[in-house]
C-alpha cells in the first residue's frame, strides 16, 4: 500500500522551501522502496508552519512542520514507528488549535486536496451553489446575495447585492463581471491563498455573478507579483472550460459565460476599482471620476461588476447555503466571515478565518502568539498601506466595519501588521507618504503633489526644523489630501500618517 | 538580432490586435519575448492598435513591470512595503545595495543582476521576502540573500 503524502505547492511554502523538500521526500522513499503517493495541495493558511507536510492513516491526516530537506529521513522512520516522538510532529491537522478553532466558510476547502483536481472539488462541495444559481432566475440570485448581507471584501465593504441589482437593472448589450485580483495591500495573502488552493470556488462564485446579473463574459485581473497564482488560474480555467463549466452553454444549460485572465504590471492604484477598469481597456490605470459608477458605466462603458476575489468566493457559499445561513455569522452590519491575515513581525503567521466582532487583540495574541522576535509589540497597522497605525490602547476594538470606522481606523481586506518595540513610527509615517508618491496615478493634484509635499514635510520634521510649524502643516496637508483626492489613494493616506502623530508624538520629538 | 525583434513585435501584435483592451498582454508578451519593450516598437504597436504613439508611450512608462531596456540576467526585487519592514527588509535593502554596489533600479555591472524594488509580494506571513526571478523566498536576511546571490553566481540557478 502507498503512503499518501500532502506538501504544499503555494507560494509561502514553496518560499520556504517546499520543492526541495518534495524532491528530497521522492529521493528518500526510493531509496527505501517505499511507495509514495504525493499530492501537492494548497495550503491550509498555517503559514508558520509550512513546508507542512501531512501523512493520512487511517483517515486522518497527521501533520509534521515546518519541514526541512534534513527532517525527511526522520519522518519517514518515524511514521514507520512513533511518529508522536518526532519532534516535528503536531498530531493531526485538524487538531492543531490554531485551525481547530476557526470557523472556516471561504476557506473550508483551503489546503484539502489538489486545487487543480476538479474531481476533488466536487466532492467538497463545489459547484453545488452554482448548480442550485441555474435553477433560479436573475432577480432571486441577488435576493439571496442582498440577504446574505455580504458585503465587499475588498476594502470598501459595499454591500454586493445593491452593486448587482444595480447591474442586473440597467441595460447593457454586453456586461461584465471583474474580479479583482489585485491584492496590492501589504500585509494581505487571503486572495493569494484562495486562488493558489481552490480557485475554482472563485470561478464559481464568477458564474454565479454572471447568471445574476445578466453578464457572459468575465475577467480576472490579477497582480504580476503573483506567478504562482497565475500558473494555477490558467490550468483552473482551461480545466473549468474543458468540462463546460465556462464557454457557451454552462453544463448545457444553455447559458453563456467566457472568462479571461489579464495580469497586471506593477501598479498598486490598479487595485482601485476604477483604475484597473481602465488597465483593462489597455490604458493607464487611471482613477475615473464616480459616477457614473461601474455598475452602469464600467468596463467598455458598460454595466459591470467589480467584485474582489474574497466576495466572489462567499457568493458560492451563500448560494449553496442560502443567505440566511451566511446571514448567521457575524456581528451588527458586518455579516458572515472576516479572513484575517496575520503577518509582519508575527510569530504565527497565517490566515485566520472568523465570523466578525474577534477583537484585534485576541487574533494577535492567542493566534499569532505576539512578535517573532519576542519584543513587544507596540503598532499594528490593519487595512493595508492606507490603514492606520494602532497603539496597544485600541487593540480590543473588534473586527467589524464600524468598530474600527468608530476610532478613525479602517478594517479593510483584513491585513494585519504587527511592528515591535524597535519601530520608529516616523519613519513610517514617511514611508505612507513615499509610498503614495511613488504609486499615486497623477490624475489629482492633492494625492500627486501632496504626497510629495508630505515627505518634505515629515523630513523637516524628522529634522527638528521648526518642528511645531511643520506638524501643523503636515496636518494641513492632510485634511487638502483627505477631501480633495479623487479616490483612497490620496484620500486616505493621511491614516497612517496622522494615526503616527497621534499615537506615537514621542517618535517625531 | 534586428530581424528577431522586429518578429517578436509582428507576432505580438498579431495575436493581440483585435482583442479588447488587448494593449497590456501585447506588452507582456513582447517583453516576455525580448526582455524588454523596444522603443523603436511603439509606432508599429500604435499603429496596429489604432492609438498615438504617445499613448502607447504613455502606457509603457505608467507600469512599473514595462521596461525600455533589457534587464541584467536575473532580477532581484526586494519587497519594501510594511510587513516586510516589520522584520528588517529596510536593513535588507541596505545591503543588498551594498554587497551589488548598485540603487534600486540598477543593473550590476556585470550585467548578472537588476535590483529592483517591490511592493507587496503576498508572502507577508513570513517576512522580509525577495523575488528572484520567477521564484519568492520568505524569511530572507542578509546571510540568506548572500547564499541565493552565491547560488546564482555558482551557476547553480534556482
Amino acid at each position: 500500500m502507498s503512503l499518501r503524502i500532502f506538501l504544499p505547492r503555494d507560494t509561502t511554502a514553496l518560499a520556504l522551501g517546499a520543492e526541495n523538500v518534495a524532491l528530497a521526500l521522492r529521493e528518500e522513499a526510493r531509496r527505501r522502496e517505499l511507495s509514495v503517493d504525493l499530492v501537492r495541495n494548497g495550503s491550509h493558511g498555517l503559514f508558520w508552519l509550512e513546508p507542512l507536510l501531512e501523512v493520512e492513516q487511517d483517515g486522518t491526516r497527521l501533520a509534521f512542520g515546518p519541514m526541512t530537506v534534513a527532517a525527511v529521513p526522520g519522518v519517514l522512520d518515524a511514521l514507520a514507528g512513533e511518529h508522536a516522538e518526532h519532534p516535528l510532529y503536531l498530531g493531526p491537522t485538524a487538531d492543531i488549535p490554531y485551525l481547530q478553532t476557526q470557523q472556516r466558510l471561504t476557506f473550508a476547502r483551503a489546503g484539502i486536496g489538489d486545487p487543480l483536481c476538479l474531481e476533488t472539488y466536487r466532492k467538497l462541495a463545489g459547484f453545488v451553489g452554482l448548480e442550485n444559481a441555474l435553477g433560479m432566475d436573475s432577480q432571486d440570485i441577488v435576493n439571496v446575495v442582498t440577504e446574505s448581507g455580504l458585503r465587499g471584501r475588498g476594502g470598501a465593504a459595499f454591500p454586493a447585492g445593491i452593486k448587482w441589482q444595480t447591474v442586473l437593472d440597467t441595460p447593457g448589450q454586453q456586461k461584465y463581471i471583474v474580479c479583482n485580483a489585485d491584492e496590492g495591500d501589504s500585509g494581505t495573502f487571503a486572495d493569494r491563498l484562495l486562488m493558489e488552493a481552490d480557485p475554482y470556488q472563485l470561478i464559481e462564485g464568477m458564474i454565479i455573478a454572471g447568471l445574476a446579473v445578466g453578464a457572459t463574459r468575465g475577467y480576472i485581473y490579477l497582480r504580476s507579483e503573483y506567478p504562482r497564482a497565475r500558473e494555477i488560474l490558467e490550468v483552473a480555467i482551461a480545466r473549468a472550460g474543458a468540462e463546460a463549466y465556462l464557454g457557451a452553454s454552462i453544463r448545457g444549460s444553455g447559458n453563456a459565460f467566457d472568462l479571461e485572465l489579464r495580469i497586471g504590471a506593477g501598479a498598486y492604484i490598479c487595485g482601485e476599482e476604477t483604475s484597473l477598469l481602465d488597465s483593462l481597456e489597455g490604458k493607464r490605470g487611471m482613477v475615473r471620476v464616480k459616477p457614473p459608477l461601474p455598475a452602469i458605466e464600467g468596463l467598455f462603458g458598460m454595466p459591470t461588476v467589480v467584485n474582489n476575489v474574497l466576495t466572489l468566493a462567499a457568493v458560492t457559499t451563500v448560494l449553496e447555503k442560502g443567505g440566511d445561513y451566511y446571514r448567521e455569522y457575524g456581528t451588527g452590519r458586518s455579516r458572515g466571515t472576516l479572513a484575517v491575515q496575520l503577518a509582519g513581525n508575527i510569530l504565527r503567521g497565517g490566515l485566520v478565518e472568523l465570523p466578525y466582532g474577534a477583537t484585534l487583540r485576541e487574533l494577535v495574541e492567542d493566534y499569532g502568539g505576539g512578535t517573532f522576535s519576542g519584543r513587544p509589540p507596540r503598532a499594528i497597522q490593519v487595512g493595508g498601506p492606507l490603514g492606520a497605525y494602532l497603539p496597544e490602547s485600541q487593540w480590543d476594538t473588534p473586527l467589524d466595519y464600524e468598530a474600527f470606522a468608530g476610532i478613525g481606523a479602517m478594517l479593510g481586506h483584513g491585513g494585519v501588521v504587527v511592528f515591535d518595540d524597535s519601530v520608529d513610527m516616523a519613519a513610517q509615517a514617511r514611508f505612507a507618504m513615499e509610498f503614495c508618491a511613488v504609486e499615486s496615478c497623477g490624475k489629482c493634484t492633492p494625492c500627486r503633489i501632496g504626497s510629495v509635499r508630505g515627505v518634505e514635510v515629515i523630513d523637516r520634521v524628522i529634522a527638528r526644523e521648526h518642528p511645531a510649524q511643520n506638524i501643523a502643516l503636515l496636518h494641513d496637508l492632510c485634511d487638502t489630501m483627505e477631501a480633495g483626492s479623487l479616490c483612497a489613494m490620496g484620500g486616505l493616506t493621511p491614516h497612517p500618517v496622522r494615526s503616527a502623530l497621534a499615537h506615537f508624538p514621542e517618535d517625531f520629538s | 538580432m534586428v530581424d528577431h525583434t522586429d518578429g517578436a513585435i509582428a507576432d505580438c501584435i498579431a495575436q493581440y490586435r483585435a482583442v479588447p483592451g488587448g494593449l497590456l498582454p501585447l506588452l507582456h508578451a513582447l517583453q516576455a519575448r525580448l526582455g524588454y519593450i523596444p522603443p523603436d516598437s511603439v509606432p508599429a504597436i500604435a499603429k496596429a492598435l489604432q492609438r498615438s504613439r504617445a499613448e502607447v508611450h504613455g502606457v509603457i512608462t505608467f507600469y512599473h513591470d514595462f521596461r525600455d531596456k533589457p534587464a541584467g540576467e536575473h532580477v532581484l526585487q526586494i519587497c519594501r512595503a510594511e510587513a516586510c519592514q516589520a522584520m528588517g527588509a529596510r536593513e535588507l535593502e541596505a545591503h543588498a545595495k551594498a554587497s551589488l554596489g548598485v540603487e534600486l533600479g540598477g543593473t550590476t555591472a556585470d550585467g548578472a543582476i537588476t535590483l529592483e524594488a517591490v511592493y507587496c509580494l503576498g508572502n507577508c506571513a513570513c517576512s522580509p521576502s525577495v523575488r528572484l526571478d520567477d521564484q519568492i523566498h520568505a524569511r530572507v536576511d542578509a546571510m540568506r540573500l548572500d547564499e541565493l546571490l552565491a547560488d546564482l553566481a555558482g551557476g547553480v540557478g534556482r
